[in-house]
């Protein structure tokens, strides 16, 4: 039951691109016709248009007939991994299985048809189940009011740089405190977002342990500080045991913290941020919550603030009505400005709060544990992969939802990396893993994480494949730094999309463009540094 | 902790007894309590969470969700005529079909290998919306169209090293609050007054803030109230004179029929692609592009993840790969000036589709069609006591402002008596745009056929009379 897919291949369809299908003429749907009675009341409007804003080139659109727009779609989707089709332990990523009751529900027109601006009397159904999730995400973080506007993690967490931008602000402090420290191993947008939002930003870098020290945040800390805002488990899958004094030592000093609970899978149920100190928090829906992840994105994140910050959330808010039901409270108050259109990714939503309520209080708790259990299990069969070595040696805490590894040992031995690692995991049909966000603190680094819907099964294939990897790497290097051999399309050129010669973000550019192209396969793709 | 409680659930199979006995043997621990021991027994939860009851049989949770959100009036139970930043129009489908690929649902961060069909169509995507608007750059999908604004504004004001955004004082208050709240440390905004009787922006007093402080100026065409901008060429001039940056937000899916925006001297472009074949969930379906020309100025300051073709190893394979990554914030962290991260891809490959179907001649005849059905509904509300249509004499592109004020009538009297005739009401504008007094801004799509639009006017006729 643990053997390799090690005759996989990958759909490959060499399928053209749209626009080279185009057969003058053909069309793959047809509008509603114009009835005769509102052409003879107004003419051709289209044609009396203003000189200057009718379009008289024509569009370069592909013609394509119906059925084989959709062969060709399908024929993408087959040369996509994801969870439904196959593992993916993509770590910080949080993948795990999306309900398809959930999806089915929200492609119903009970939400899939709504209009944001519907008169709110027909949206009760809609902001009962904000209201209803707004209460459940409260239990399980220990915040005071949420919002659901974001549309993504960075964007949260953008959301909460902005609520300590505007309470400060509020003070009349703001020119003051205007500094944001966040943690080498939390996500880029801790470090990213505060800058959009005008804060300068301090990084803490790890000690022995992998995480920051207490010394390192006094030595940050001033009156200047605005805000703390990180991870925590950290990116690398470790916690850091001292995070209550650094939440009451940026209290001390006056600003306040910001938890990212993009890694908050393994603590449902069991660490609450309100507990812990928080002001305020950010739950990824699409990651934790088990919205789909959509290709990257539709997300949404769930920001929750302590009662001393809602009058500053983004507006508008779901309150319950005088006389009963729901309203939409609109009144901007302090709301600092919008984040997203109307009122989030309630789609999400609604899935989030189906996962929630499927699975209940004792759920909630069985996700956190089985996904450090099925993490702890990962790590230590990981031991067992020759090359493999497990970063900060001195921490002999157990790792909670991830680990990331290092393939150090096996470049020094072999010189293979661990994008070679990556790129020849596919050939196995799993989903690559990623290595590490920036900072690439640890050297050759693979982060993995393996979630709570895996069987053992599945984490034993995802082991052999691994195993049967490190084996070819030390037996037959070339071969193992040479792949993928059987995916979804040959060995990219990866000077291409950095050379502004030769890249390429449109047909029409390609067009123009592919003369420049040489036959060399100069260097590899290295884009999975990038992160998600 | 609930070892061994006998706990077992469809989504968590490893929680079920003998599968965690088995992981925890082989990690050589007691209990899963054991593996918390970084996290201080006094910050851990005692018990368990005070949450509902939960309904792990599937049929009694969907029929719990169901039960909620029936109670829901949608757009199909209704006749809905509100657009204002996201409309009801018809989608194929097989635009539900592929976006409800479980492939591509449930992809996430994939690369060139694992995920080259998500790419290819993610390319085609940026390739379709150039096409569109006439640019040879498109970004991966942005959130939505504001927080595509705002990304292009601010690469403008990046790109001349100017401060100043000047912004069409005819754009709905929700974008001027998001630009707003995104630009206020590095910008400084003001509105450029609008001509009330043509609803478009006034070049006298464009001209008059364009000063050397000024790097962005940005219109919608159509504009928030469905007005058709024809001096956009006018407009670049005076614009690139003064050594700014032109930037304008598009209904891509007017540009069947209207001109695209680089034709007539546009710099940045963006816009939102829930018109393309996306529901509107609520907002929900709202998802926003950005375009330029190729040059690496433009390129530089692009936030969002630029999907490259490339050859692969054998002559005529392809594959694609995400570019320039180190100019994204995932590379640059405190040294951001824009964020990125996961925005709405599934709805760029919605899009994808609903272009590829359309194809030129359906854009055509969609524009086309869009333009006769909000005239006509234009003209036959015009002709009602206690409604006027303040534009009628412009162009405009399905939507277009009602004016009650001679009814005596609030808008939201009207729309609550609609509402009992099942019909959703245009959006008020009364608050948003004061100066217009009791108006509604009404949408008519292509699903709004002469019976549709009749049924309004004699609808409205009965509420007003």
């Amino acid at each position: 039951m643990s053997g390799t897919r090690s005759n996989f291949q990958a759909a490959r369809w060499n399928e053209e691109l749209i626009m080279e299908l185009s057969e003058k003429g053909q069309r793959g749907i047809v509008p509603p016709a114009i009835d005769a009675d509102i052409a003879a009341a107004v003419g051709d409007v289209a044609a009396a248009l203003p000189a200057g804003v009718r379009r008289t080139t024509p569009l370069d659109l592909p013609e394509v007939t119906q059925h084989r727009v959709l062969r060709h779609f399908m024929r993408l989707s087959q040369m996509s991994m994801g969870f439904d089709v196959t593992t993916d332990m993509m770590g910080t990523c949080t993948m795990k299985y999306s309900p398809k009751a959930h999806e089915h529900i929200a492609r119903g027109a009970k939400l899939a048809d709504l209009h944001p601006l519907q008169d709110v009397g027909s949206l009760q159904g809609l902001l009962e189940l904000m209201y209803r999730f707004n209460r459940i995400m409260c239990s399980i973080s220990g915040m005071d009011e949420f919002t659901f506007q974001p549309a993504s993690g960075a964007q949260g967490i953008y959301t909460n740089a902005c609520l300590i931008r505007a309470y400060h602000e509020s003070r009349g402090e703001l020119e003051q405190r205007n500094e944001i420290i966040t943690t080498s191993f939390s996500h880029p947008a801790d470090a990213a977002t505060p800058a959009v939002a005008g804060f300068k930003v301090i990084t803490l870098m790890p000690g022995e342990m992998g995480y920051a020290d207490v010394d390192a945040l006094k030595a940050a800390i001033s009156d200047r500080t605005a805000g703390l805002m990180l991870t925590n488990p950290e990116d690398t899958g470790q916690y850091n045991p001292h995070i209550r004094q650094f939440v009451d030592l940026v209290h001390e000093a006056g600003g306040l913290c910001a938890y990212d609970q993009a890694n908050g899978n393994p603590l449902l149920g069991v660490v609450r941020a309100g507990d812990t100190g928080f002001d305020m928090c950010q739950f990824n829906l699409h990651k934790t919550f088990s919205a789909p992840h959509g290709s990257l994105g539709m997300g949404c994140a769930a920001v929750g603030v302590k009662e001393f910050l809602r009058k500053f959330l983004p507006r508008p808010l779901v309150a319950e009505a005088e006389g009963g039901g729901y309203r939409l409270d609109y009144d901007q108050g302090e709301g600092i400005d919008k984040i997203r259109a109307f009122i989030g990714n309630v789609h999400a939503v609604l899935k989030a709060y189906s996962w929630v309520m499927s699975l209940g209080a004792e759920g909630l708790r069985a996700v956190a544990e089985t996904a450090v259990l099925n993490n702890n299990y990962m790590l230590s069969r990981m031991r067992e992969v020759r090359g493999v070595t497990i970063p900060w040696p001195a921490n002999n805490y157990p790792k909670l939802e991830q680990v990331r590894y290092s393939f150090e040992q096996m470049f020094a031995e072999t010189g293979v990396t661990s994008h070679d690692v990556i790129d020849r995991m596919v050939d196995y049909g799993v989903q690559h893993c990623m290595p590490s966000h920036v900072p690439m603190l640890v050297p050759e680094p693979f982060t993995m994480e393996p979630g709570e819907s895996l069987t053992i099964a599945e984490m034993d294939q995802m082991l052999a494949a691994l195993k049967a990897i490190s084996d070819e790497a030390y037996s037959d290097p070339e071969k193992a730094r040479g792949g993928p051999y059987n995916a979804a399309t040959t060995r990219i050129d990866g000077d291409v999309p950095e050379d502004p010669d030769c890249w390429a973000f449109t047909y029409r550019a390609y067009q123009r463009k592919k003369g420049h192209w040489t036959s060399g396969n100069r260097r590899k793709i290295e884009h999975h540094s990038g992160g998600y | 902790m609930t070892d061994d409680t006998g706990f077992t659930h469809p989504y968590v199979p490893n929680a079920a007894p003998e599968a965690r006995r088995h992981l925890l043997k082989a990690i050589g621990v007691e209990s899963a309590a054991d593996l918390y021991a970084s996290v201080p027994e006094e910050l851990q939860v005692k018990g368990l969470l005070d949450l509902p009851e939960p309904l792990p049989s599937e049929h009694d949770l969907r029929k719990h969700v169901e039960s909620i959100i029936g109670q829901n009036e949608s757009c199909r139970d209704h006749l809905n005529f509100c657009g204002a930043g996201c409309w009801q129009h018809y989608v194929p489908a097989l635009c539900d079909e592929i976006t409800g690929r479980g492939e591509f649902l449930t992809a996430y961060g994939g690369g060139t290998y694992s995920d080259h069909g998500k790419n290819q169509a993610i390319f085609e995507f940026q390739s379709l919306i150039g096409e569109l608007v006439g640019m040879e750059v498109v970004g991966s999908p942005a959130y939505d169209m504001g927080a595509a604004v705002n990304s292009a504004v601010t690469m403008a004001c990046r790109i001349t090293g100017r401060r100043g955004i000047l912004l069409s004082g005819g754009i709905s208050a929700d974008r001027l609050s998001q630009v707003r709240g995104f630009t206020k440390p590095v910008a400084d905004l003001e509105s450029i007054g609008v001509d009330p009787l043509t609803g478009l922006i006034n070049l006298d007093d464009l001209k008059a803030k364009l000063t050397s402080d000024i790097g962005a100026v940005y219109f919608e065409n159509p504009s928030y109230l469905g007005l058709i901008e024809s001096r956009g060429e006018e407009i670049a001039d005076i614009v690139h004179a003064a050594g700014a940056m032109l930037v304008v937000g598009v209904d891509p899916l007017s540009l069947g029929v209207l001109a695209a925006p680089a034709d007539y001297g546009a710099d940045i472009v963006c816009g939102d692609i829930q018109p393309l074949g996306i529901h509107m969930y609520g907002g929900g379906g709202c998802a926003g592009f950005i375009a330029s020309r190729d040059e690496e100025r433009f390129v530089a300051e692009f936030p969002m993840i630029l999907m490259s073709i490339a050859p692969g190893k054998e002559a005529g394979d392809i594959g694609f790969a995400w570019s320039t990554m180190q100019r994204t914030s995932y590379d640059k962290r405190h040294e951001s000036e824009d964020y990125a991260g996961t925005t709405q891809w599934l709805w760029g490959i919605g899009a994808a589709v609903y272009l590829s179907l359309m194809g030129p001649r359906g854009m055509n005849e969609i524009g086309r069609g869009i333009l006769q059905r909000s005239r006509y509904a234009a003209m036959r509300i015009n002709e009602l006591d206690g409604a006027s249509v303040p534009h009628l004499d412009g162009a405009f592109f399905k939507e277009f402002v009602v004016d009650f004020g001679d009814s005596g009538r609030s808008v939201a009297n009207i729309n609550a008596a609609l509402l009992a005739r099942d019909i959703f009401g245009g959006k008020d504008l009364s608050t948003e745009f004061p100066l217009l007094g009791q108006s509604a801004l009404y949408c008519v799509t292509e699903i709004h056929g002469k019976e549709e639009i009749d049924r309004l006017v004699d609808t409205l006729r009965e509420v007003l009379s």
